[in-house]
């Protein structure tokens, strides 16, 4: 009888571990629809806001990527690779921040692009490391390396995903159904390799050059809270109100430990 | 064959498989530390073959389930082996350690295929812990120590060592699902310290009284020791652990010293739950149990006095 209970009870954890997990990623994800009512934009009225992102301090030094794992990967680079975690500029412009509309569009609604953004893999590095794009927007993935790599997005309130390109196969197209910030992405081959997918509600975002410079054009009159997001320094909050045909200044000054004294 | 001969063949097996079940929780330890857990998105093939290109992370990986398939294989002719020719126990221990195994594998699977570390991964390190102790157990089952005639040992001590051991080895499992939980995202770092107090008072305790009760009978004397030295190994192991998941955290990559370091707190781990079950094991084989004791307790008396004690009486 002992048996039969032991037998039976380990037969039940074993189903319910099998069939039990994982039923929070439902492959069939679609956009969230933004339903009720919205209003149409207005392009006679519409601003835009213009700025750039600095870095007050020295950023601490990062040490460089050890590729020896994959010769391949230390092959294609004859320099040292240090991670893009902190670009900056020897005048403190910081690239690699996204600038986004956090808050105040919330009666608008917005077409999908159709075209795709494009994550490259070269080098055994992600190009670009930073992806933005809108929800439901195709997001391709290419690998131009001789070499294989798996593609593991992790995000909390979309789909996860985990797939493997070798060398010569063709682009993977996958998208996000919801709006989420900064999805991490990692290749398990080459734990090095690690990016952010920024998946938007609006198109009113961008991500900052090598000389820290963003635009958010297009946008309607209003008043918006603007967020930049940077990697390591977190993130930086700023209203701003912009009156029709009004073009903003805004900068952005992240502050290194050092800087900010702590 | 004689069946001497039979049981010894069969317990060098079950230590052959105990020792590659080590060579396997390493190979998984690895696969964390790398960080490659994900690098081989399909399951039972990898990249849609058999040998997949073995480059970086994918290396990990495949070593763990190549390893995996051996200790499968072994286990399977374990089983039979012990169906055939072990005692009761053992055939039955045999068939769970199979049974084990099996879920082990398809747990595995369920975290290639659906992710979710936190609940996959550290169910599937608690099962390796759960097989890898069955695997042990049936080594010291089949051992001719256990099979011989052993005088038993009176413990007039309280608690009774029989069931401190016990206890200690549960916590020590509790620890390692801890440690496990804390490695792959289910808990924080406290509930895994808090047990770090718990596990460390109940091991010095056990070992204290496996010494000053029966510091004469070297089976369990041994153990005890083992099981201390295990102990003093993983302390300092977790603290430089705790530091090298610091250092992790701003890191781009795993670095050598987290890798050796991390490991090795697993395999520790693992080893110290090993020797505390053989240690738990041993006082079963070798002492009495309480009800034993106190009914020889009563005879000795009544052999003395002519009275019953108070606890007979009941």
């Amino acid at each position: 009888m002992k048996t039969k209970l032991f037998n039976l009870a380990l037969a039940a954890a074993l189903a319910i571990a099998i069939t039990g997990c994982g039923k929070k990623e439902d492959t069939n994800e679609q956009p969230v629809a933004n339903s009720n009512a919205k209003k149409v934009i207005d392009t006679s009225t519409v601003g835009s806001v213009t700025g750039s992102v600095t870095l007050d301090g020295k950023p601490a030094p990062i040490k460089p990527i050890n590729m020896s794992a994959e010769p391949y990967c230390l092959k294609a680079h004859p320099n040292p690779v240090i991670p893009p975690e902190v670009v900056v500029n020897d005048k403190g412009d910081l690239a690699n921040v996204v600038v986004y509309v956090k808050d105040g569009l919330a009666d608008y609604n917005f077409d999908t692009p159709k075209e795709p953004v494009v994550l490259n893999q070269q080098g055994c590095m992600y190009d670009p490391h930073i992806i933005a794009l809108m929800a439901g927007q195709t997001f391709e993935v290419k690998n131009d390396d001789q070499t294989t790599h798996n593609i593991h997005p992790m995000p909390k309130d979309n789909r996860e995903w985990n797939k493997s390109q070798p060398p010569g196969a063709s682009p993977i197209d996958e998208t996000f159904g919801r709006a989420e910030l900064a999805i991490p992405v990692k290749c398990n081959v080459h734990p090095w390799m690690k990016s952010y997918i920024f998946v938007f509600k609006n198109p009113y975002y961008a991500v900052t050059s090598k000389d820290g410079k963003f635009t958010l054009k297009d946008l309607p009159p209003g008043t918006y809270t603007i967020e930049a997001w940077q990697e390591k320094y977190g993130v930086l909050d700023q209203t701003v109100t912009i009156g029709a045909k009004e073009s903003k200044p805004l900068t952005f000054t992240f502050k290194t430990a050092a800087a900010s004294g702590d | 064959m004689p069946e001497t001969e039979k049981l010894q063949g069969v317990h060098r097996f079950a230590v052959a498989t105990a020792s590659v079940t080590v060579l396997l929780l390493m190979a998984g330890a690895l696969v964390t530390s790398n960080d490659a857990a994900d690098s081989v998105p399909d399951w039972p093939l990898a990249y849609g073959r058999i040998i997949p290109p073995l480059v970086g992370g994918i290396r990990y990986e495949f070593a763990h389930r190549v390893f995996a398939a051996a200790v499968s294989v072994l286990t399977l002719v374990l089983a039979v082996w012990l169906a055939r020719s072990g005692a009761r126990i053992a055939r039955k221990l045999g068939w769970t350690a199979l049974g084990l195994i099996i879920a082990q594998a398809l747990l595995g699977a369920l975290r290639v295929l659906r992710g979710h570390p936190a609940v996959t991964a550290t169910m599937h390190a608690t099962l390796a812990q759960i097989f890898f102790v069955t695997v042990v157990s049936l080594a010291l089952l089949t051992s001719a120590w256990w099979q011989r005639d052993l005088s038993l040992l009176d413990d007039r001590g309280s608690p009774r060592l029989r069931p401190l051991a016990a206890v200690t080895t549960a916590a020590v499992f509790v620890q390692l699902i801890l440690g496990a939980g804390f490695r792959h995202g289910a808990f924080g770092i406290l509930p895994h310290l808090i047990g770090f107090v718990v596990v460390t008072f109940l091991i010095v305790w056990t070992c204290r009284a496996v010494r000053k009760r029966f510091g004469q009978v070297r089976d369990l004397r041994r153990w005890g020791i083992m099981l201390q030295a295990f102990l003093g190994t993983q302390v300092l192991l977790g603290v430089a652990a705790y530091w090298a998941v610091a250092q992790a955290m701003q890191a781009v990559q795993p670095s050598l010293t987290y890798v050796v370091i991390t490991v090795a707190h697993v395999l520790v781990g693992a080893l110290t739950l090993a020797s505390s079950v053989v240690l738990t094991l041993s006082c079963y084989r070798l002492i009495r149990p309480k009800a034993v004791v106190a009914l020889r307790s009563a005879m000795e008396t009544t052999r003395a006095g002519g009275t019953r004690p108070e606890s007979s009486r009941a």
